[in-house]
C-alpha cells in the first residue's frame, strides 16, 4: 500500500468540517422546549436529505460495491432491500407512528403496551442492534484507512470510534439536521463523480462493449500486469485452472518460499503475512463462497436453492429491519406531523435510489481493474482501490482521495447518530437520564462495539450490517407493525415474540462467528436467518396476544384513534410542554411540571 | 383558501396552541381579498358607503394559505371523546389505508419477489442480454429504484387523498 497524501488531507478536511458544521450550526438545544421549537422548523424535504445521510453507513458506501464484486449480480438485492425498508415504512408504519409521538424504539413499546417490562427488553434489543451495526462500521473504517496509510486494521477502527467518541462528548454530534443533511450530499456527491469520470475512463479506453465483453466468459479475471499481493487476513483461495506463483510466507500450513504450484481440486489457505507474486496474464484466484468464474458472477439465481433462499431471507431482513434501527426512527420525529413524515419517506426513496446506481457501478468496474481483492478477501476497499488502478498517477489519486472523504463521512455519520440515539435509550432507560450517565453509556457500548470489531474476523460489511438488520426485523417489526395496525396486542405477547426473535438470531449470529473463526463458510440459514426468525417471532407475538387477551391496556383504543385519526383533527400525541401559561389552563399542573422538565416517561414504576 | 373565508365571520376561537406554526404568536388580522376589499361583508358595504379607501398597511391578503387547520372544533371534540360513531369512522379509515396499503406493497413484491426463484429456475431468462447489457442487471440494478419512489408517491397520494375525504366528511359540505 503506497501513502496517498491527497486522500489523507481529503479525510482531515471532512473530519475538519463536519465538526465545524455541527458546532456552529448546533444552536444550544439544551431544554425540550427548545427542541421542540426546533422541530417546527425543518422541512419534509431537507429531513429526507437527513434521513438519507444518517443512513448510508459504510455497508452502503464501500460495502456494496464489495459484494458485488465477489457475489455479482445476486448481490445486486442488497441496494434494493436497503432502499425497499422505507418503501415498507412509507406504507405501514411511518405516519401511525409519528402521530402516536413516540419518539424511539422502547418509547413506542410502553406507549402502545403500556408495560415498563417491555421498555426495558426493548432497550437491549436497541443495544443489541447497535451493537452489531456499529462493529461493521469499525472494521470498514479500519479497511479504509489501511488504503491510504499503511497501518493493520485495528488502527482504523480506533481512529474512527475515539473520533465518534469524542464528537459525542463534547457534542458536536448532536442530531443536526443540517449536518445529516450536508453529509448525504457530500456522499453522493463522492461516490458519483468517481463512477462518471472511471466508466468514461472504461468507455473510452474501448475495453468494454461486444458480445461477450470482458466480464462474459467463463472464466476467473486475470491479472492485467504482473502483481504482488500481500495477505493481511488468513484466506481460502480456489482456482479454475493450474496455476503457477511465487510465495513467501505461510501457504495450506506450511512455510513457503518460491514457486509454488495450485492445482484446481483443492482449495489452498493462505495465512495472514503471506506475500504472493503472480505474473501477467495468470488467472486470479478467488476467495472460496464468491463467484469464481466471471460468467457466472454476470448472471443471477446460479448457485443452487440454498442462495435463492437466502436472497429472499436477506429481502426480509431488509425491508422489515429499517424500521427497527435505532437511528432511524428518531429522525421523523422532527416532521411536524404524521403526513409530513410519509413526505419525508418517498423522498427519502428518491434520494437513496439515486444514491445506489453508483455502488454498483463501481463494483462491476472494479471486477476489471482491481480483481486481486478477490485473493486477499478485503474486497470491501474496491472502492478506494479503484480509483488508482484505473487512472495511474494524480488523477486517480485525486480521486481515491475523493471516495476515501465520502467514506470516513459514512463512518462518522452512521457510527455517530448510532451511539447517540443507543446511549441516550440507554441513559434514560436503564440509568437515571443525567448528561453523565449519556457519556457513561456512550463509553460502554463504543468501547464493547471497538472490542468486537478488533475481535472479530471481518466478514464482508453488507453480510455483517444485514444480521443487525435481522436482528431488528425479528423484533421490533412484530412489535411495530402489529402494534400500529392490530388491536389486539398484548405485552405478554409482544415480549415473547421479541424474546423469541433475538434468541434465535443471536445463536445463528453465535454459530456464524464461530464458522467465521475456524476458517469456512457457514451454512446460509446462520448467514442470514431473517426467513425463519421473521416468522417465528410473528406467530410468537400473535399466538402470546391471543393466549393473553387480558392483557390489552386499557387506552388502546385512544392511542388507535390517536395514530390513525387524520393530522388535521390535532389529535396525534406530542410530547409537546405547551408555554404553561396557555397550557396550565386545562391541563393538571403536575402534568405540566412533567412536560417542561422533558421526560416522558411515568413518573411512577408501576407501568406493568 | 375558501373555508377561511367562510368562517372568518364566526367569534375568535382560543387556538390550540399545538397546531400551526407560531398560531399564538401571529397577530391575527382581519382577511382581505386580493382586490383590496375586506373579506368582511358588512365592513365591506360601510367602505362603499363612506368612500373611504380602505387601509393599505396591515392587511392579510388570503389568496392561499398553506397551513392546515381544523376549521372547526366539532368534529374534533367527538373523535377526542371516543364516542364510538368517531372511533368507528377512525377505524374504517385505518382499515381502507392499510388495504391501500397492502395492494401497492403487493403491486411492488409480487414481480420483484418472483424474480430470484425465476433465475433459480430458468437460467436462460437469467442469461439474457438487451443492447450487449444483461438484463439482469438491468432488473436489479436500475429498475427497483423508479419503481420503489413510484409506488412511495403512489401511496403517499392515496393516503393524503382519502384523509382530506375523512376530514371533508367530519366537517361537513
Amino acid at each position: 500500500v503506497q501513502v496517498n497524501p491527497w486522500a489523507l488531507a481529503a479525510v482531515a478536511c471532512v473530519v475538519v468540517v463536519l465538526f465545524t458544521i455541527g458546532n456552529r450550526s448546533a444552536r444550544p438545544v439544551s431544554t425540550t422546549q427548545d427542541f421542540l421549537r426546533a422541530r417546527r422548523t425543518v422541512r419534509s424535504r431537507r429531513n429526507a436529505a437527513a434521513v438519507s445521510g444518517e443512513y448510508l453507513s459504510a455497508a452502503s458506501f464501500l460495502g456494496v460495491a464489495g459484494v458485488v464484486l465477489t457475489d455479482g449480480a445476486d448481490a445486486l438485492w442488497y441496494p434494493i432491500g436497503f432502499t425497499a425498508g422505507y418503501l415498507v415504512l412509507t406504507l405501514f408504519v411511518v405516519a401511525p407512528l409519528r402521530r402516536s409521538g413516540a419518539y424511539t424504539l422502547p418509547d413506542f413499546a410502553e406507549a402502545r403496551l403500556d408495560s415498563h417490562r417491555l421498555r426495558t427488553l426493548a432497550t437491549w434489543c436497541v443495544v443489541l442492534v447497535g451493537l452489531i451495526y456499529l462493529v461493521p462500521q469499525l472494521q470498514g473504517a479500519g479497511i479504509a484507512l489501511g488504503m491510504i496509510l499503511p497501518t493493520p486494521m485495528w488502527v482504523g477502527a480506533v481512529v474512527v470510534a475515539a473520533l465518534v467518541g469524542f464528537n459525542v462528548f463534547a457534542g458536536g454530534m448532536r442530531a443536526v439536521t443540517v449536518v445529516q443533511a450536508f453529509q448525504y450530499w457530500l456522499k453522493l456527491v463522492t461516490v458519483a463523480v468517481p463512477a462518471f469520470v472511471l466508466c468514461g475512463v472504461f468507455l473510452t479506453s474501448g475495453a468494454g462493449g461486444g458480445e461477450d465483453g470482458p466480464l462474459g466468459k467463463p472464466a476467473p479475471p486475470v491479472f492485467h500486469e504482473s502483481t504482488t499481493v500481500r495477505v493481511d487476513t488468513p484466506v481460502t483461495l480456489t482456482v479454475v485452472e493450474p496455476t503457477g506463483l511465487r510465495a513467501a510466507g505461510t501457504v495450506d500450513g506450511a512455510p513457503a518460499h518460491g514457486a509454488v504450484y495450485w492445482s484446481p481440486s483443492v482449495s489452498h489457505e493462505v495465512a495472514a503475512g503471506t506475500t504472493l507474486w503472480f505474473a501477467e496474464d495468470t488467472q486470479v484466484p478467488v476467495v472460496e463462497s464468491s463467484e469464481v468464474r466471471d460468467s457466472d458472477w454476470l448472471t443471477p439465481g446460479d448457485d443452487g436453492l440454498g442462495a435463492t433462499l437466502r436472497t429472499y431471507s436477506l429481502l426480509i431482513a431488509l425491508c422489515l429491519g429499517t424500521m427497527g434501527l435505532p437511528h432511524v426512527l428518531v429522525r421523523f420525529y422532527t416532521n411536524p406531523d404524521g403526513r409530513a413524515a410519509r413526505r419525508t419517506t418517498v423522498h427519502v426513496l428518491l434520494l437513496l435510489g439515486l444514491f445506489y446506481l453508483f455502488p454498483t457501478l463501481l463494483g462491476a468496474l472494479s471486477r476489471m481493474y482491481v480483481p486481486e481483492l478477490l485473493l486477499t478477501g478485503e474486497s470491501d476497499a474496491a472502492v478506494l482501490a479503484l480509483p488508482t488502478a484505473v487512472l495511474p498517477g494524480v488523477g486517480g489519486q485525486l480521486l481515491a482521495a475523493v471516495t476515501a472523504a465520502g467514506a470516513f463521512a459514512a463512518f462518522l455519520a452512521t457510527s455517530g447518530g448510532i451511539l447517540t440515539s443507543v446511549a441516550g435509550v440507554v441513559s434514560t432507560d436503564l440509568l437515571s437520564g443525567r448528561a453523565r450517565d449519556f457519556r457513561m453509556a456512550a463509553s460502554l457500548v463504543g468501547a464493547a462495539a471497538l472490542g468486537l470489531a478488533i475481535a472479530l474476523r471481518p466478514a464482508g460489511l453488507s453480510v455483517t450490517v444485514a444480521m443487525a438488520f435481522a436482528l431488528a426485523a425479528s423484533t421490533f417489526s412484530p412489535l411495530l407493525l402489529l402494534g400500529v395496525w392490530w388491536r389486539r396486542l398484548t405485552w405478554q405477547g409482544a415480549m415473547a415474540g421479541m424474546v423469541v426473535g433475538a434468541v434465535l438470531v443471536l445463536v445463528a449470529l453465535v454459530v456464524n462467528v464461530g464458522y467465521n473463526l475456524a476458517g469456512t463458510s457457514a451454512p446460509w440459514y446462520t448467514l442470514q436467518p431473517a426467513l425463519f426468525t421473521v416468522p417465528a417471532a410473528s406467530l410468537v407475538v400473535i399466538v402470546g396476544s391471543l393466549l393473553s387477551r387480558d392483557g390489552v391496556p386499557e387506552g388502546t383504543s385512544k392511542l388507535m384513534l390517536r395514530m390513525h385519526a387524520p393530522d388535521v383533527f390535532g389529535l396525534g400525541q406530542e410530547r409537546t410542554n405547551h408555554q404553561p401559561d396557555t397550557a396550565g389552563q386545562d391541563q393538571p399542573q403536575e402534568e405540566v411540571e412533567r412536560l417542561r422538565r422533558g421526560r416522558h416517561r411515568k413518573p411512577t414504576r408501576e407501568g406493568s | 383558501m375558501t373555508e377561511e373565508e367562510e368562517h372568518a365571520g364566526e367569534p375568535t376561537r382560543r387556538p390550540d396552541p399545538t397546531l400551526g406554526r407560531g398560531f399564538s404568536s401571529r397577530p391575527q388580522l382581519p382577511p382581505v381579498r386580493p382586490d383590496g376589499r375586506a373579506a368582511h361583508r358588512r365592513r365591506a358595504e360601510k367602505d362603499e358607503q363612506t368612500r373611504e379607501p380602505p387601509a393599505p398597511a396591515r392587511t392579510r391578503v388570503v389568496l392561499a394559505d398553506p397551513k392546515q387547520r381544523p376549521s372547526s372544533m366539532r368534529p374534533r371534540v367527538e373523535l377526542e371523546q371516543t364516542s364510538t360513531w368517531g372511533a368507528g369512522m377512525v377505524e374504517d379509515l385505518a382499515r381502507r389505508q392499510l388495504r391501500a396499503a397492502l395492494g401497492v406493497a403487493a403491486i411492488v413484491a409480487v414481480p420483484f419477489g418472483a424474480l430470484p426463484l425465476l433465475y433459480f429456475l430458468a437460467p436462460t431468462f437469467a442469461a439474457m442480454q438487451v443492447f450487449g447489457v444483461p438484463l439482469a442487471w438491468l432488473l436489479l440494478g436500475v429498475l427497483p429504484f423508479p419503481v420503489l419512489f413510484g409506488a412511495g408517491m403512489y401511496y403517499s397520494r392515496i393516503a393524503d387523498y382519502k384523509e382530506n375525504e375523512f376530514a371533508n366528511t367530519l366537517n361537513g359540505p
